[in-house]
């Protein structure tokens, strides 16, 4: 059995704390009217820039004349003032979707190894399930930001606005699928169906330790295969519903894949780091370094897949440059440079050059170390899906962002470590324990 | 130098595995080990050195993505930067993206090949090689051990049987 370390406990709590000042901070700073945040980005960009965007600003109503000046400036402001009131909402949602994301990812990778009845991996059931017991948590925050947004709390979701979609008949279009209520039933479905198949699977799992015969390892078999296709299709949805419309004007086919593969490879990524640390504290001795040099290959073979998919998607829209689909790379392009192309080499670059050496995936603090990169990588790559939708040009990675990643990074690891204090850490008579013991690549 | 050698015939992997483990305990060097498949481990055991074909690969799939480079920078940027279909040809960073697949390819193609080829020119193995195979039933299902005499075979003869072995013969080796 595990036992919690005070230490660890302590660090979550206090990252918590932490997360929930910072965020509060953020809230509390939001300017609510207009004036205020016009004075707010006056300042925070310093007298050059400032007077400069100024000048811009007149001589650009001068050319359109007084009538169209007075009418888009007051536009303009009102738009900048959403986007700094949106800008705690947004680095709360970044962040609760990301650790949401690495749960579901654990639990994909999970079923898979279950319905391909992977020999090497049952020595790692528990930790993936304890990993995998943040989605009841997570997915109830998650929840509960999504409802918050329909109750108009805050800007996020442009096709929520009634008054918006009146004015555009694009999202008028699309009002069958993107109405409020559809949208919280949809969201129920996604995560009763996940939270249901973890419950479950986990009860299956535990029963078969005390059972006779392979009956629950069976059914968990089953179950596995099924949910397999259930994610499959709520996953796509999911990523639609909840990043994508985000952008409501912009649509992109393998936009599901492209979060699949982001959350598939942070959720391996988490599987490996803790694996290694319950390891390092003498809790897992039959788990040796092929089983953590497996894992380093998913993560090293499913970080290039991302890549992939990420290059696919943003290749086929730059070579056509169709403008209503090129507008999603524009804001990026321009606003995003950084984190756009500082995430490709987080994401891509710095784990192939560092796991594509077949003994370096053996050594505990380079697949730690790679481990970190990628997390981050992937935190910048949800960063990037989310912010331009909602806080265009106004993004920064200050107190909120790094407040939401303290927040729910301690509430992951509290939830997480505390799941895996609940059930001895190596299954006892799963058909394929005793391969996986000896397993050796 | 030794050009007598002791041949010692198996017919089971797991028999030569510990023949082979046995033959190294009492200190004689094995020249050579024929087998119809791959017996897992037996690198292991005989104490081979690991085969760096993988970093020459790694190499020359640097090469190739270097070629993919300079051949597409040279024709699309600097030897003629006509507008294909508005496509920026101003400078190879601004047209990369188009240019990815080709990279991609190139440096697949390069360490593959490069590499395959360098696997038959170190293991010597082309058309019409002569196949050095000392007695033909190791391609079917017998493993053979070959280790060089040196006035003791007797001695040699006797640890063999000892590991099991189903035939053991001394014979002149050829060149």
């Amino acid at each position: 059995m595990y036992t919690f370390s005070n230490k660890l406990r302590i660090g979550s709590f206090i990252a918590m704390a932490l997360g929930v000042i910072f965020l509060a901070i953020g809230f509390v700073s939001t300017p609510s009217t207009v004036e205020e945040a016009k004075a707010m980005v006056a300042s925070a960009h310093g007298d050059g820039h400032g007077e400069a965007h100024a000048e811009e600003a007149v001589s650009h109503g001068e050319d359109q004349g007084h009538g169209a000046e007075a009418a888009h400036d007051a536009s303009h402001d009102e738009h900048l003032l959403h986007q700094l009131q949106n800008r705690p909402w947004s680095a709360l949602y970044v962040a609760a979707f990301f650790f949401f994301m690495i749960a579901l990812g654990v639990l994909a990778f999970y079923a898979i190894q279950r319905a391909a009845q992977a020999g090497w991996s049952p020595l790692l059931f528990r930790v993936m399930e304890g990993i995998t017991a943040y989605l009841v948590p997570g997915g109830i925050i998650l929840f509960v930001i999504l409802l918050l947004s329909t109750l108009h709390m805050n800007h996020l979701f442009v096709w929520m606005d009634a008054d918006t979609v009146a004015h555009d008949e694009l999202l008028q279009g699309k009002a069958g699928y993107l109405d409020t209520t559809f949208f919280l039933i949809r969201a129920a479905i996604f995560l009763g169906g996940w939270i249901f198949y973890r419950e479950y699977s986990r009860k299956l799992s535990l029963a078969q330790d005390e059972a006779n015969d392979n009956s629950n390892f069976v059914k968990n078999f089953r179950w596995s295969a099924g949910f397999l296709v259930f994610y499959l299709v709520t996953e796509s949805m999911m990523s639609w519903d909840w990043i994508m419309s985000l952008d409501p004007h912009w649509f992109s086919t393998l936009f599901g894949w492209y979060v699949f593969a982001s959350m598939f490879v942070s959720g391996i990524t988490v599987i490996a780091m803790v694996t290694i640390y319950l390891k390092s504290k003498g809790y897992l001795e039959n788990v040796n370094n092929s089983h953590i040099h497996d894992l380093a290959k998913f993560m090293f073979g499913i970080s290039i897949f991302w890549t992939y998919l990420w290059f696919s998607q943003f290749m086929l829209i730059w070579y056509a440059n169709i403008p209503e689909e090129v507008t999603y790379y524009v804001a990026r392009f321009q606003d995003y440079k950084l984190p756009f192309f500082g995430m490709l080499a987080m994401n891509f670059i710095f784990p192939l050059l560092v796991l594509m050496n077949s003994d370096y995936k053996r050594v505990n603090w380079f697949v730690i170390m790679t481990g970190i990169v990628v997390l981050f990588g992937h935190y910048l790559d949800v960063f990037n899906m989310v912010m331009p939708a909602t806080v265009g040009d106004q993004w920064f990675i200050g107190l909120p962002e790094i407040g939401g990643i303290l927040f729910f990074g301690g509430l992951f690891v509290f939830w997480v470590f505390t799941a895996l204090t609940k059930a001895p850490l190596q299954p006892k008579r799963n058909p394929f324990i005793e391969e996986s013991r000896h397993f050796h690549y | 130098m030794a050009s007598k050698v002791i041949q010692a015939l198996y017919n089971d992997d797991d028999v030569l595995m510990h023949a082979v483990k046995k033959v190294r305990a009492a200190h004689h060097h094995i020249e050579e080990v024929y087998t119809p498949f791959p017996v897992h481990g037996l690198d292991k055991a005989m104490g081979l050195e690991g085969t760096r074909i993988a970093i020459t690969s790694f190499l020359y799939g640097c090469l190739g993505l270097a070629v993919a480079i300079v051949m597409m920078n040279y024709i699309m940027i600097e030897d003629w930067p006509q507008d294909i279909g508005g496509k920026p040809s101003f400078s190879y960073l601004d047209n990369m993206p188009a240019f990815v697949p080709i990279m991609f390819e190139m440096t697949v193609f390069f360490a593959a090949h490069l590499m395959v080829i360098t696997f038959y020119l170190r293991s010597r193995m082309w058309p019409f090689k002569k196949a050095e195979n000392p007695d033909k039933r190791t391609t079917d299902d017998h493993f053979l051990m070959e280790i060089g005499v040196h006035d003791n075979e007797n001695e040699l003869a006797d640890l063999l049987w000892e590991t099991g072995a189903v035939e053991v013969k001394v014979t002149e080796k050829e060149s």
